[in-house]
């Protein structure tokens, strides 16, 4: 199991990006993580994966833990080898690498395993085979996506931390990643899916936390979540209590939000 | 035309020995981002350790051998001392400004340099190139077979390098760095690693083209400027491409080439020593049509 506890991080030694989250990703489980721009999801991946190192971030209280061990300054690498894999927001993909060789980089710390792995990411991405010689960054947003969760399968990890990879993305194509999430974990992997696509999110997972402002301020599960009032008309956009009907933002009563969740 | 032809085997001689020069720059700039301004210091370390174990490796089965090995021996020396430096010296600070890391370079050039040079003594110190100066008849041209060496060294490592960037996963890894630091991060490619590698890489370049330049007159104390004959050499090719680096370096040394044997001739009111500013004025010239260099990777956009 991969376990936050009372995380706080801090970027600059200024920035106080998450404050006090917990949070748990069970073996096989897809956990969604949903929450506003800035509300710390990508921090917590960082924290997650070894990257804030990177961006001058630092986690302060709270451990990170994958089955009890500390990952707290482990290097990301190490990381990766021990099955957390993330895939960052913007799928930075290697433009100018060809498809094959952005798929053989993701496995460079399985290389024994790189002619099977390759095979098993081409059948859950079929469009990806037939592309193999061509250079990523010529590739259309739907199929880069495609390419960083393939490359990030290419060493069989146990987690899977995929950032908002619906953004940006025709809500066909959100349907076809979504379809490829579940795939995934039915094989075996869990997941933590930061969306701010709740709909898509919840729609898969298992579990749901809510991210404001550096705090959890949600933790239930999936179904829980959907039925939630304030998820409801925040995040799906819909009037509690009359489904399926949407809601003007006018009448939308805004200190009602800031008594529930506000810092 | 004999004298064309020969100037252009010269050119491309001492060119290659830029091309191995501009090489491990542009290694380290696409591992790194910095231009690393260490390389003299260790062209001048990979020659002055030629210069101690030629003479070691006395045992000579074929003429050059000792050479050639020496040579070999001096540029995994020279490796292991970059690996070195960059680990103690520059590792810590990566994340800070460009030219904060540039400068700190600069630092190590002069420290190796010092030390290095009170190992060269008084005068030039013989290296222990069997053939020296010697010419042989190739077509009837009279060319150096110190010249042709160093081509044919460009040629084997150029090879190799390619090899190792196109063939091998620690190659690809270190291509997929150079576009993306934190990408490549989370893929499991350890950048510690990468940087290193790309600084060892470039140190023993750099002692190759030390030795190989020392063939003629030894090694002496002025050695380390031909360093930065490959800095126009790498705006030349473009900063971020080998085989830029490669035929910059080699038109940098033809035009040298080129100049110093025809200026006097036929432009003589430019006055002496023209030869030398000429490869920094092939430079701007490709500027002004190429800004960012012959072979620099133009930028890969979807539309």
């Amino acid at each position: 199991m991969l376990a936050v506890r009372n995380l706080e991080v801090v970027y600059d030694d200024t920035v106080l990006a998450l404050r006090g989250v917990s949070l748990e990703i069970p073996d096989q489980r897809i956990v969604a993580l949903l929450g506003s721009n800035g509300a710390g999801k990508t921090s917590l991946l960082r924290a997650l994966t070894g990257l804030l190192d990177v961006h001058d971030g630092e986690v302060t209280k709270g451990s990170v833990t994958l089955d009890g061990d500390d990952l707290h300054k482990v290097k990301p690498e190490k990381i990766v080898k021990r099955g957390v894999r993330q895939v960052m927001e913007g799928r930075r993909v290697f433009v100018e690498l060809s498809v094959e060789e952005n798929l053989r980089v993701g496995g460079h710390t399985a290389r024994g395993r790189i002619a099977t792995n390759l095979e098993r990411v081409y059948g859950l991405f079929p469009v990806l085979a037939d592309r193999r010689n061509r250079t990523a960054g010529y590739l259309s947003g739907g199929e880069q996506q495609m390419l960083a969760m393939g490359r990030a399968m290419m060493s069989d990890p146990r987690y899977l931390l995929l950032d908002e990879p619906s953004l940006g993305l025709a809500p066909l194509m959100v349907e076809a990643i979504r379809d490829v999430i579940a795939e995934i974990n039915a094989a075996g992997t869990g997941v933590l899916l930061v969306e701010q696509n709740a709909a898509m999110a919840l729609s898969v997972a298992h579990h749901g936390y809510v991210l404001e402002t550096g705090r959890v301020v949600l933790d239930k599960p999936a179904e829980a979540l959907l039925r939630d009032d304030d998820v409801r008309e925040f995040y799906l956009g819909l009037h509690p209590g009359e489904d399926g009907e949407r809601k003007s933002f006018r009448d939308t009563k805004h200190y009602r939000r800031k008594k529930r969740w506000s810092a | 035309m004999t004298e064309f032809l020969e100037a252009l085997i010269r050119g491309l001689g001492i060119g290659s020995v830029y091309a191995l020069l501009a090489l491990g720059f542009v290694i380290i700039y696409k591992a790194t981002r910095v231009v690393s301004f260490a390389q003299p210091a260790f062209m001048l370390t990979g020659a002055v350790v030629t210069s101690y174990l030629t003479p070691a490796l006395g045992f000579v089965l074929v003429t050059g051998l000792s050479f050639f090995l020496s040579v070999a021996a001096a540029a995994i020396v020279t490796a292991l001392l970059a690996l070195v430096l960059e680990r103690v010296l520059v590792r810590p600070m990566v994340g800070r400004a460009v030219f904060v890391i540039a400068i700190i370079t600069l630092g190590i050039d002069i420290a190796v340099r010092t030390v290095v040079t009170g190992y060269i003594g008084i005068g030039a110190r013989p290296i222990g190139f069997p053939w020296g100066i010697e010419t042989i008849q190739v077509l009837g041209l009279s060319v150096q077979i110190r010249h042709l060496v160093m081509m044919g060294t460009v040629a084997l490592l150029g090879g190799l390098l390619y090899l190792f960037f196109q063939r091998t996963p620690f190659g690809l890894a270190m291509r997929a760095a150079a576009f993306d630091q934190e990408a490549a991060m989370t893929q499991g490619v350890s950048v510690g690693a990468v940087f290193g590698t790309s600084w060892a890489l470039a140190g023993g370049l750099a002692a190759v083209a030390g030795a190989l330049v020392s063939t003629g007159a030894g090694v002496d104390r002025q050695l380390w400027v031909i360093a930065l004959i490959a800095l126009p050499a790498i705006i030349l090719g473009g900063l971020d491409s080998l085989g830029g680096a490669v035929i910059g370096g080699l038109a940098v040394g033809v035009v040298e080439q080129l100049v110093g044997s025809y200026q006097r001739d036929y432009a003589p009111w430019l006055g002496d020593n023209v030869a030398t500013v000429a490869p920094y004025a092939l430079m701007l010239l490709v500027l002004l049509v190429r800004p960012y260099g012959l072979f620099g990777t133009p930028e890969v956009r979807r539309v």
